[in-house]
């Protein structure tokens, strides 16, 4: 697929949620870029920080949840530093976002093409009659739905048909990009291939940019190019899915791919020991991991590990590989990794 | 051979009644059981609305069959008197989907341990009763001292899911029955729990029925598997034997859909199956519930429902392109299931894939 320039970068960025014991830091100095037409992942455990991100791209964060510092930049407009009403125009026509459980966020009273009406009007693009049916008949098409959808309401259709109403929403605008939030979460494995089908013949044909966040990382190795894995609100890999996959550096995503479940080895189950940590007033100033980590050592308890990048555009961040010979290193978790 | 429980030939309708004409067809004819000799671990793998929910709830008595009857140790579940009833709740444990949602957020994680030891008496002291939830505790990988004496709000969702598979062993069942257990729980945690769920079969010789619409999961925790897709069972057999080369086109689908976590394995869907035949509808209630979607779908699916066919050792599919096999009565999946010794295809590892459902474009194999 024809990859162009870099269209969105977030750069430090921290989100927390001020409560009276203290802030949750849900999302703790996260950088990361996305170009034209990419397909980003961010994988992560409940309560690692990846729908955050995705609220705080949108500019939805709301209090006691606050964005304590950093940038968004979208095609060179930093998002955090525009007033509500510039945010709004930017939101679906540039930037869209299919939000966790998005197929439950549909009006139940409102037939189909009224919530399109309703998303379209909003952001600025009146339509009526004959030119509105139209509109909304191609959309529809576009994801794989007849255009009598339109006029049903969201209770006549299944999981999976309402979740690709909500990519048509999303797509109504031709964004540059599309945040899909867990887009196919509680819909049946058969059901859920359709729907990241759809995601992804639309992405193509608008040339838009997906980031996708979810939990499953066979999903992600199946439909993303590049894939962040988020732990306690800290993003500590991130590199071409292929890579992730088959030389993963961080102690943790090694641990992760290790307990999942195959198809080929059976009856070997490797959970994590341990939990991550809570994020109430944490001090950031080491490795999140280092509780749960086997190569735990005393400087991952006291200083934060640096992102590195150890092949093209793969990197982690793990005291481990900050060593003087490091791509040896590598090499020890790679075969670490294997055994 | 001493049978515990026993689903035989139960179909479960729901609807129908004098307001409501249109009726529901929840489970079809569907025929299972668990030996007090042989501990097994059953999965029961379906789509929401495939009757995985109908077949809990008839196994625990929280619903009557309409057709067919259940029966603990050969009495029908519906007609216990109180002794017998008592005996089936020690006997038969649930532990169920939602680890949030089964505790009551104002007493402490012990209450959910004690209250069971206290109502079937188990214990003959205050120490004693703390021993045992101590030893199952353990059992399931948790340290009591991180665990008790907090609330649920304190616990994270995996270690509440196995407190929940402690208490499910602290009756010592001879069965327990678990719906979808990992799936509100995050990936990191769903091995350790699927490990304590292992354990419950091979140290305490206890029987799980795993119902989930996960065929990884089941897979690797699983001796034997039922497919249901609509109520009806598609597919049976030892785990080792369906999953890695599925027979009926729905278990085809099913395997073909699953995401592997392995960028080289393409991710066929539903390309694995192809267009639907078409061309056939059904004329009476009888017919395969897959015909609209199955590309080999023939006259004679729509006019009678396949019986089970009996195509090798230890398996049997529902499918008229197995025609050539042996056909089963409705309860012939109980004597498949038992004719493969599961232990022994377990220790099997490293099984391949038809090829067909997974390719590598890579790799020539």
């Amino acid at each position: 697929m024809a990859q162009g320039n870099e269209i969105l970068r977030v750069d430090n960025l921290s989100v927390y949620y001020h409560t009276p014991e203290g802030p949750v830091k849900a999302v703790e100095r996260v950088s990361f870029t996305l170009n034209e037409g990419e397909r980003l992942g961010l994988v992560g455990e409940s309560g690692s920080g990846k729908s955050t991100i995705a609220l705080a791209l949108m500019r939805m964060i709301r209090p006691p949840g606050r964005p304590e510092s950093g940038q968004v930049i979208l095609d060179g407009v930093d998002l955090l530093s525009l007033n509500e009403e510039s945010m709004r125009k930017v939101r679906l026509a540039h930037l869209a976002l299919v939000a966790q459980g998005a197929m439950n966020s549909l009006n139940p009273v409102k037939r189909i093409k009224e919530q399109f009406r309703y998303s379209l009007r909003d952001h600025g693009q009146e339509m009526k009659g004959a030119e509105l049916e139209a509109f909304i008949a191609q959309l529809l098409q576009r994801v794989g739905l007849q255009p009598a959808v339109a006029n049903m309401f969201p209770h006549e259709l299944s999981g999976g048909m309402k979740q690709r109403v909500c990519i048509a929403i999303a797509i109504s605008l031709n964004p540059q990009v599309i945040i899909a939030d867990e887009p196919t979460s509680a819909l049946d494995v058969v059901v859920q291939w359709q729907v990241i089908e759809t995601l992804r013949k639309v992405q193509e044909e608008l040339g838009a940019a997906v980031i996708q966040i979810g939990h499953d990382m066979g999903l992600m190795a199946q439909s993303v190019e590049k894939l962040g894995v988020m732990y306690a609100g800290k993003l500590i890999e991130i590199g071409p899915t292929e890579d992730v996959f088959k030389n993963p550096l961080h102690p943790y995503t090694q641990m992760l791919i290790e307990s999942l479940p195959t198809l080929e080895n059976r009856e070997s189950l490797h959970g994590i020991p341990g939990l991550p940590p809570s994020l109430l007033n944490r001090d950031t100033n080491d490795c999140p991991f280092h509780p749960r980590c086997p190569h735990a050592m005393d400087r991952c308890k006291v200083q934060e590990p640096r992102m590195l990048e150890i092949q093209p555009g793969h990197m982690a961040a793990c005291h481990l590989l900050d060593m003087p010979d490091n791509q040896a290193i590598a090499g020890d978790l790679q075969q670490s990794a294997a055994d | 051979m001493t049978t515990i429980l026993e689903a035989r030939d139960v179909t479960k309708i729901f609807g129908g009644g004098m307001f409501d004409k249109t009726q529901t067809i929840a489970l079809e004819r569907f025929s299972f059981s668990v030996d007090a000799d042989r501990p097994t671990v059953t999965a029961i793998v379906g789509e929401s609305g495939s009757g995985k929910t109908t077949i809990v709830r008839l196994l625990l008595g929280l619903t009557s069959p309409t057709e067919g009857q259940v029966l603990y140790q050969g009495r029908d579940l519906q007609q216990l008197n109180r002794s017998e009833r008592k005996e089936f709740l020690s006997d038969v444990q649930a532990i169920f989907q939602d680890p949030f949602e089964v505790y009551n957020p104002f007493y402490k994680v012990d209450h959910v341990l004690e209250s069971p030891i206290d109502n079937f008496k188990m214990a003959k002291s205050k120490e004693h009763r703390r021993q045992l939830i101590v030893d199952a505790l353990e059992a399931v990988g948790l340290r009591p001292d991180e665990t008790l004496g907090r609330y649920p709000h304190q616990l994270s969702g995996g270690q509440r899911q196995r407190i929940m598979v402690a208490r499910a062993l602290l009756l010592r069942p001879k069965v327990i029955i678990a719906d979808e257990p990992v799936s509100m729980v995050d990936a990191s945690l769903r091995a350790t729990i699927l490990e304590s769920l292992l354990v419950l079969k091979r140290d305490f010789g206890i029987s799980l029925i795993y119902i989930t619409h996960d065929l990884t999961t089941a897979f690797h925790i699983s001796s034997d598997i039922i497919v249901l897709y609509r109520g009806s069972v598609t597919e049976g057999g030892n785990a080792g034997l369906v999953v890695p080369k599925p027979e009926h086109p729905y278990t085809r689908l099913l395997v073909g859909s699953i995401p592997m976590a392995d960028p080289d394995l393409p991710w066929l869907g539903e390309r694995v199956l192809g267009t639907p035949a078409g061309g056939v509808a059904p004329t009476g209630t009888s017919f395969c519930r897959f015909y609209d979607r199955c590309p080999h779908a023939m006259q004679e699916c729509v006019e009678a429902a396949p019986p089970l066919f009996h195509t090798s050792h230890g398996r049997a599919t529902s499918c008229y392109l197995y025609r050539d096999a042996p056909a089963l009565p409705p309860d012939g999946l109980i004597q498949v299931l038992s004719e493969v010794d599961s232990d022994q295809q377990l220790s099997q590892n490293g099984l391949h894939l038809d090829p067909s459902l997974v390719r590598s474009p890579s790799s020539p194999s």
